[in-house]
């Protein structure tokens, strides 16, 4: 019985070199974008774009190694082989991608998921040149293969370096690179079957062409529904890489990490970035402590992620600091993930500092209820550090009697400062929360920061006594604030100056239907 | 009971539909073994009906002739809001000399409530619209209680923000998922929408419309509304009729002036009045096109009001009363004497028998229960017995660990569920604003029978175990894992909870004769008005009152 495969490798098609160097050229371009595909994305996730990248590509260099010398000993059945290693080399570099951002959201040992791709991956690359030179070997001379064979591997490296960053990272994102290119494996791999006809059985060959179809099967089902794989692993809501998601009983609290610094979401919507968070605390807490005539006794409402706390901290004569957010999940994270208590200071640690966990509303009212009897001391300071009054919860926390209860903690001495939302982006909504906070008694003096991962940031600044808005900050070593800036806070310009708006009240909430309104133009 | 027995009460109650339902999503399985599948603790609560049944023994006042006589100036039976009402008003003008009878061990009437750990709930009537302006007593008592804020600059008046009920106020469970508001508007085709608002233009003419007398067509209380033929001519026909005649045919609007009629009267459109429909927007509507009046509500329910009546009454000389039970009412009128009320009264704890005399009497209890009571009521008005009939209640309490995970809006104050016997449930602590964790969940349920003693047997035929399933078979379909964080389910089964506005009640010479004085006896009741609000009942409290207080002035 004539085997047809071999039949045909006899009588080779003039097409069957040119097409082997064309192997060459993407089985080199693939390998080197999965290599920058795991420095990408290592570095988004794990911060450090240079030592990422040169850990990426030394580990990644080092595995090709590996795989260089595990080619001696393949002895035999050479285009079985190298078949095999062009399927594996689909899996493994076609799903590295969704594999990391997987990881990065669902498990703690992200670098050893990341640099066990990188070593896979550089290995399989690694078997594949010199699988390929032995098996051209017999086709042409020692020397005409080596030049033909290498310039074809680094034609193939320009091809993937530049396509990568211009045409594939962009148009296609991360993962649907990383998608595209296990495509082209498996494509090479059933290439390779056919011109390699002659050194593989038809029973085998069969089999692979097989494994190879399922193969891009998967690889292209996960390339069209990318999106919902990506909405699966929340990465499409973040800019960033997520590197820590839990879902507590109250939010979802989400940080993820880019080459400009990390960021805390809850919910979706944006708390801090670290490089520039230091704009917006600084503004929350020191304006209200030049405001305030004492600086014992601080109270934090929100701000679980112990940002505010920090800045808190820095006055030596601050006693007492109480802390009430809702999330246990929140302030345990930030005493527990390491970025964060870097980033915090480790500020809820400090022993002055008291962690209350409930709804801040019911917290106060039963304090005031409970000083109608016993008089707790009143609160000399209040940063009052709410998320954004996106929903009828959070909306009550912005109402008169909000306010009113507010008042009954605090003293004629005291000064509170409540963040505000945006007043350029949402003017009517910043402007509600001052009116309403004026109706209930505070007088108030509204400011505004530049917050550039929030855009122009409000604040609004009250006391139940008449007072003068602060010229100088307490503390002379701060990074945004000095006295001339903290002044110009106070000058609204004609885009966000004050708007005739209807106070919130708990059987309105007003303020959630204004931000609900503005923030639906903006985004 | 028998599991046949159990599961044919429950069917009775859930309707042939969701109990196939129950059935399948596997909560009733345990029924069939006899058993119930999660043990869930709880009781089953409700009015002392043996102490109610002793008021047929035929106790008679002169079997105790020789007993010791109290002597008092105004002796009022019933300690619910309407004899609350009463000894409040008296408290203002008379402080010694008042006396209050209540039979239960507790105040309150259908206005109680209970605590736990969390929070105060309610047992019964638990909101209150905003009083328009002509309602002077009602917003004085408000106004006393803090629950009022008023503008004295532009004399706008409020409710208090913390009372006044917090937005979210209500979401409607529909195909599957929590919508905002009462009204389902997802799906509705345009039809629909366009019959909602026919209906909502028929309201705004009613709120728009004057007597020649600048009477509204619908005010609270009910007496001061117009007697113009035209608005009485809605007492003859249900509020079914009416919308059939009128041509309206959408299920949803049907679907929402039935779950009003249930949640206010405890009556399907078939049996409420057209009448009745239209007072519970009307009345609560000051202006066309406005919404109706803002609700004030408490924890406790209406619980908050008449605690504060009863302490303010105590405080003024009041003795409060509980466990007493009139056993019989006499006026007496001797020649050349003024008139006089002789009463038997019970201690339902030592059982002890007590002959007390009044100058005057107010009967603030149910009138079926007056009837049996006061001697010679039922002669002088016998077609009261036939007209006034009184609607059957379960209300479950249900103490939650964690609120149940819902799909769609979350936990709003009032949370009811399209298409189903039961009215939803309240959650009591909303007005605090705690959204999250443990809290108490009040389940409304009227029997709204074509026959209101059928509701009842209904009521008392199903066991504890019956109402726990069907209250959890109701509330599944909107909440899956509820059995998972339900910590405690109590039942209270209220067998007259409420006096029912069915066709020709308004109208009838029944409801007018109910409320003039017998002798020394004087009558406040809700029932008077047809309508079981709170409104009315303090209405009918302070009339009595000044009723009262007049005849006791000196030189009367």
């Amino acid at each position: 019985m004539v085997d047809p495969g071999a039949e045909q490798a006899t009588a080779p098609s003039p097409l069957r070199t040119p097409l082997l160097f064309a192997t060459v050229t993407i089985v080199a371009t693939s390998g080197l974008v999965y290599e920058l595909l795991a420095g990408a994305y290592s570095s988004y996730v794990l911060g450090d774009s240079v030592r990422q990248f040169s850990t990426t590509i030394g580990v990644y260099l080092f595995a090709m190694g590996i795989g260089s010398f595990l080619s001696r000993y393949v002895k035999t059945n050479v285009g079985q082989r190298f078949v095999e290693v062009e399927l594996s080399a689909a899996l493994v570099g076609g799903a590295s991608v969704p594999m990391l951002q997987l990881g990065a959201a669902y498990t703690d040992a992200f670098a050893v998921l990341l640099y066990g791709l990188i070593l896979a991956i550089g290995t399989l690359v690694g078997l594949e040149i010199p699988l390929l030179m032995r098996i051209l070997k017999e086709e042409l001379e020692f020397e005409e293969l080596v030049a033909r064979v290498l310039t074809f591997d680094y034609i193939g490296a320009l091809f993937g370096s530049i396509l990568f960053a211009i045409v594939f990272v962009p148009n296609l994102g991360l993962m649907r690179t990383s998608l595209l290119f296990g495509l082209l494996n498996c494509a090479v791999a059933v290439m390779a079957t056919t011109l390699l006809a002659g050194l593989i059985p038809a029973r085998v060959r069969a089999r692979l062409r097989l494994v190879a179809l399922f193969l891009a099967l998967g690889l292209g089902t996960t390339f069209v529904y990318a999106d919902a794989v990506v909405d699966y692993t929340e990465q499409a809501l973040y800019p960033n890489p997520i590197v820590e998601a839990q879902q507590s009983r109250y939010q979802r609290i989400v940080i993820t990490r880019g080459l400009r610094g990390t960021q805390l979401f809850l919910d979706g919507n944006l708390q801090f970035s670290s490089n520039d968070e230091y704009r917006y605390h600084e503004s929350l807490v020191h304006p209200a402590f030049a405001a305030a005539e004492r600086h014992e006794r601080v109270l934090v409402l929100g701000g679980g992620d112990g940002l505010a706390v920090r800045e808190v901290l820095k006055y030596s004569g601050v006693r007492e600091v109480v802390l009430v957010d809702l999330d246990p999940a929140m302030t345990r994270l930030a005493q527990e993930d390491p970025f964060l208590r870097e980033l915090n200071g480790n500020s809820l640690a400090d022993p002055r500092v008291r962690v209350v966990n409930d709804d801040a509303m019911v917290w106060l009212d039963e304090r005031s209820r409970d000083s109608a009897s016993g008089h707790p001391e009143p609160f000399d300071v209040v940063l009052v550090d709410f998320p954004d009054p996106n929903n009828f919860s959070l909306g009550k926390l912005y109402t008169r009697s909000f306010y009113h209860i507010l008042q009954t903690s605090i003293a004629d001495h005291s000064a509170v400062v409540v963040q505000s939302t945006s007043p350029l982006y949402a003017r009517q909504s910043f402007w509600c929360i001052e009116a309403t906070m004026r109706e209930s008694g505070f007088v108030t003096h509204a400011f505004h920061a530049t917050v550039p991962s929030f855009g122009e940031w409000g604040y609004v600044l009250a006391r139940r006594v008449p007072f003068e808005p602060p010229r100088e900050p307490l503390l002379d070593d701060l990074r945004y604030l000095d006295g001339p800036t903290l002044r110009s806070l106070f000058v609204f310009g004609p885009d966000m100056s004050r708007v005739a708006v209807e106070t919130n009240r708990l059987n309105n909430q007003m303020l959630v239907r204004y931000y609900e309104r503005e923030w639906a133009r903006v985004e | 009971m028998s599991s046949t027995s159990r599961r044919d009460v429950l069917r009775t109650l859930l309707g042939a539909p969701l109990l196939s339902h129950a059935l399948a999503s596997g909560w009733l399985a345990g029924c069939e073994r006899g058993a119930p599948r999660t043990p869930v603790e709880g009781e089953l609560l409700g009015p002392d009906l043996v102490a109610g049944h002793r008021l047929r023994d035929g106790i008679r006042v002169e079997a105790l002739a020789d007993a010791p006589v109290e002597r008092l100036r105004l002796a009022i039976l019933g300690g619910g809001p309407a004899g609350l009402s009463a000894a409040y008003r008296a408290s203002h003008t008379l402080n010694h000399g008042v006396a209050l009878f209540e039979l239960e061990p507790v105040l309150g009437g259908t206005s109680r409530s209970d605590e736990s750990a969390v929070t105060a709930y309610p047992w019964g009537a638990h909101y209150l619209p905003l009083p328009m302006r002509h309602n002077t007593d009602l917003l004085a008592l408000l106004r006393e209680m803090g629950s009022l804020d008023e503008d004295a600059a532009t004399g706008t008046v409020t409710g208090n923000e913390r009372m006044l009920v917090r937005e979210p106020e209500s979401r409607v469970f529909h195909q599957g998922y929590w919508e905002r508001g009462l009204y389902p508007y997802a799906g509705a085709s345009a039809e629909d929408l366009f019959e909602l608002q026919r209906f909502q233009q028929r309201v705004d003419f009613y709120v728009r419309f004057r007597d020649s007398q600048g009477r509204r067509a619908f005010a609270i209380p009910c007496a001061l509304a117009t007697e113009d033929a035209e608005i009485l001519a809605l007492d003859r026909l249900s509020a079914s009729a009416w919308l059939t005649r009128e041509g309206f045919r959408s299920e949803r609007l049907r679907w929402l002036v039935d779950y009003a009629c249930r949640d206010d009267y405890g009556l399907r459109a078939e049996q409420a009045s057209a009448w009745a429909m239209f007072f519970y927007w009307v009345a609560r509507t000051e202006h066309p096109g406005e919404d109706t009046m803002e609700l004030l509500t408490w924890p406790q329910g209406n619980s908050a009001l008449v605690q504060h009546m009863a302490s303010r009454a105590q405080r003024a000389g009041v003795s409060l009363r509980s466990s007493q039970m009139a056993v019989e009412v006499v006026p007496r009128h001797a020649e050349g004497e003024p008139p006089s009320v002789e009463l038997a009264v019970l201690d339902t704890r030592s059982g002890e028998l007590r002959r007390v005399v009044a100058e005057r009497c107010i009967v603030a209890m149910p009138r079926f229960v007056a009837n049996r009571v006061v001697r010679g009521l039922h002669d002088r008005d016998p077609e009261v017995a036939g007209r006034f009939t009184y609607g059957a209640w379960m209300v479950a309490n249900l103490h939650v660990s964690e609120r149940p995970a819902s799909r769609g809006v979350g936990e709003c104050w009032d949370n009811v569920i399209y298409d189903s016997p039961s009215l939803g449930y309240i959650s009591a602590t909303h007005q605090r604003g705690r959204d999250r964790g443990a809290g108490v969940l009040t389940h409304y349920w009227p029997l709204a029978t074509e026959d209101a003693a059928e509701g009842r047997r209904q009521l008392f035929e199903a066991d504890y175990a019956v109402w726990r399933d069907a209250v959890l078979s109701d509330l599944r379909r909107a909440h899956r894992g509820l059995p998972d964080v339900l910590t405690r389910l109590d039942v209270f089964r209220w067998g007259h909870a409420m006096i029912q506005p069915r066709v020709g009640m308004m109208e009838s010479r029944a409801r007018r004769s109910a409320a003039l004085p017998f002798g020394a006896v004087h009558f406040a009741h809700s029932d008077l008005s047809g309508l079981a609000i709170f409104e009315e009942a303090f209405f009918h409290g302070v009339r009595a009152a000044d009723e009262v207080l007049a005849a006791l002035a000196p030189g009367a």
